[in-house]
């Protein structure tokens, strides 16, 4: 009895160095697998900090979360203005809907779509919705429009990480994947009161 | 019906790229499958892989049917069913792809670079995917049944795992994102949960696949090089360690369950 209480530190010490070792075995792993491909460079294959946190089926404790989530806040951009409107809803519900972009066989890393309907219900119209994030179909019309809403929402499209680190939500604006002006459009889609999102 | 069921499932395909509006009845495939049952095209590709199974080639002029998949120089009956496996001879863990290109390497001399450096559909690569629908024929029906016991096995199953939920890329996505969860959609295509063993099972057992869509014949390699893009990282080495450690992944999670060799997808 005693001897297996003396020997379980040992043990685990010695799954701690296993797991450490794994994890560098893995890192490596996903470099020398792969190769670069037109916009699709090999720096890709190396996470940054949120995506090393979150690369687990669970996430990280409470305090880790919260201290990610304060650092990808400090990267949103808020427009310069103070001025979230100005977009147009037509284009927004463009960008919503096309899933391309920066893959290896897109050319350029510029004009990408926000693919929006891959994971969310938005026109109730469009049946071809995705089911990964939640509904947002009556966007406005259910969350009203109080300055509190919109600049969450442009801080949730910029950077979807800083409300939750682990989001399954890409970073639009932090990742490049899509313009300040890009945003400004998409955000027309889910605040305008013409936009079928509100109907 | 048919016709309608037909343009449903060739709208569907394009998911990714374009809007299609679909019913929620069309979301079914099943329905378009079943027409197929008895007629899979990928039997051309069986065909086409048997005939190069027993032709001698390459600079050897040698056939294939010395080629051990793991039961043995020319057993194919049951031999997919168990890959990947550990072979002894090559020191490595080879899924089917892989294990075919060290044959036509050793018997034939055919350079692997020929196929790691080819395109899908194409040259040798294209050559390997008409022997994968000949070998796997001969496992269909049969149940998923991968040995894990061999450490290399263990560590790639570990190292797949790990590879599955490894967040990367323009869009922080990892198979997970995409895999994780029952029940989820990307617009309106179904997506498995393959952190299950049932959905493993049915994700594993079930390519390659003859993809309507567009008419042609996808291995798992070819499948997990499209997931990639799609994950947006870079392009993954045709049979490289990240490709053979998510199949022992998928494999061993799905062991038991059955495959149903070629399979037919949208
Ligand atoms: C790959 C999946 C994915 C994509 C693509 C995606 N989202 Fe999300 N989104 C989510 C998930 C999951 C959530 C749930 C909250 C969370 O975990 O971040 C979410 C949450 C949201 C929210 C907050 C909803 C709330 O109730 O607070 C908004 C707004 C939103 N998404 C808008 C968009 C828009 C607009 C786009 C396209 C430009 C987009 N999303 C693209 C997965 C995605
Ligand atoms: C951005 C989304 C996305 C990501 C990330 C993704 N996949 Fe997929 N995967 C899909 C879609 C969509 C399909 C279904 C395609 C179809 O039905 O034509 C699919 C299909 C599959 C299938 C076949 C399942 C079946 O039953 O036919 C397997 C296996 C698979 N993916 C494995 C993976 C692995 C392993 C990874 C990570 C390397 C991965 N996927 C990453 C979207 C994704």
């Amino acid at each position: 009895m005693k001897k297996i209480l003396m020997l379980a530190p040992l043990a685990l010490c010695a799954g701690a160095a296993l797991a450490a070792d794994l994890d560098a075995k893995v890192a490596e792993m996903m470099k020398t697998s792969f190769k670069a491909n037109g916009i699709a460079s090999l720096d890709r294959q190396v996470q940054d900090e949120i995506q090393k946190a979150c690369s687990s089926p669970n996430d990280p404790d409470a305090a880790t979360m919260k201290r990610l989530e304060e650092a990808q806040l400090a990267t949103i951009q808020w427009p310069a203005d103070g001025n979230y409107t100005g977009g147009d809803w037509k284009e927004g519900a463009k960008i919503a809907i096309s899933g391309r972009g920066l893959t290896w066989t897109d050319a350029s890393p510029d004009n990408n779509g926000g693919g929006c309907y891959n994971c969310h219900a938005m026109d109730p119209a469009e049946v071809s919705a995705g089911t990964i994030g939640p509904s947002l179909v009556g966007y406005a019309k259910l969350r009203g429009s109080s300055e509190e809403v919109v600049k969450y929402t442009w801080g949730k499209l910029w950077n979807a990480k800083a409300y939750n680190a682990c989001s399954n939500m890409p970073r639009n604006g932090y990742g490049k994947i899509l313009t300040e002006a890009q945003i400004r459009h998409v955000m027309a889609y889910l605040f305008d009161p013409a936009s079928p999102v509100n109907k | 019906m048919r016709q309608k069921t037909i343009a449903a499932v060739l709208g569907a395909a394009s998911v990714l790229a374009t809007a299609t509006a679909v019913t929620a009845q069309d979301l079914n495939f099943d329905e378009y499958r079943q027409m197929l049952a008895d007629g899979n095209p990928a039997e051309l590709f069986e065909m086409e892989g048997e005939e190069l199974w027993r032709t001698a080639r390459g600079p050897k002029n040698a056939t294939l049917e010395q080629c051990d998949l793991g039961l043995g120089p020319g057993v194919v009956e049951g031999a997919a069913a168990q890959m990947p496996r550990y072979f002894a001879d090559t020191g490595k863990v080879q899924d089917l792809e892989s294990r075919l290109m060290t044959c036509m390497e050793t018997l034939q001399g055919i350079p692997s670079a020929e196929v790691i450096n080819g395109k899908f559909r194409q040259g040798e690569r294209g050559k390997i995917a008409s022997l994968v629908a000949y070998v796997v024929t001969h496992s269909n029906g049969k149940p998923i049944a991968v040995d894990l016991s061999h450490p290399k096995m263990k560590e790639m199953y570990a190292m797949g795992e790990k590879a599955f939920f490894y967040r990367a890329g323009a869009m922080d996505f990892s198979c997970a994102s995409c895999h994780g969860e029952d029940g989820k959609r990307i617009r309106a295509t179904s997506l498995p949960n393959i952190t299950t063993a049932k959905c493993a099972a049915e994700g594993w057992g079930s390519w390659p696949a003859y993809r309507v869509s567009n008419s042609q014949f996808w291995t798992m390699q070819h499948r997990l090089w499209d997931c990639f893009r799609q994950q947006r990282t870079a392009e993954p080495i045709f049979a490289s360690d990240v490709t053979i450690a998510l199949s022992v992944f998928m494999a061993g999670k799905g062991n038991g369950g059955q495959a149903v060799w070629p399979g037919v997808k949208r």
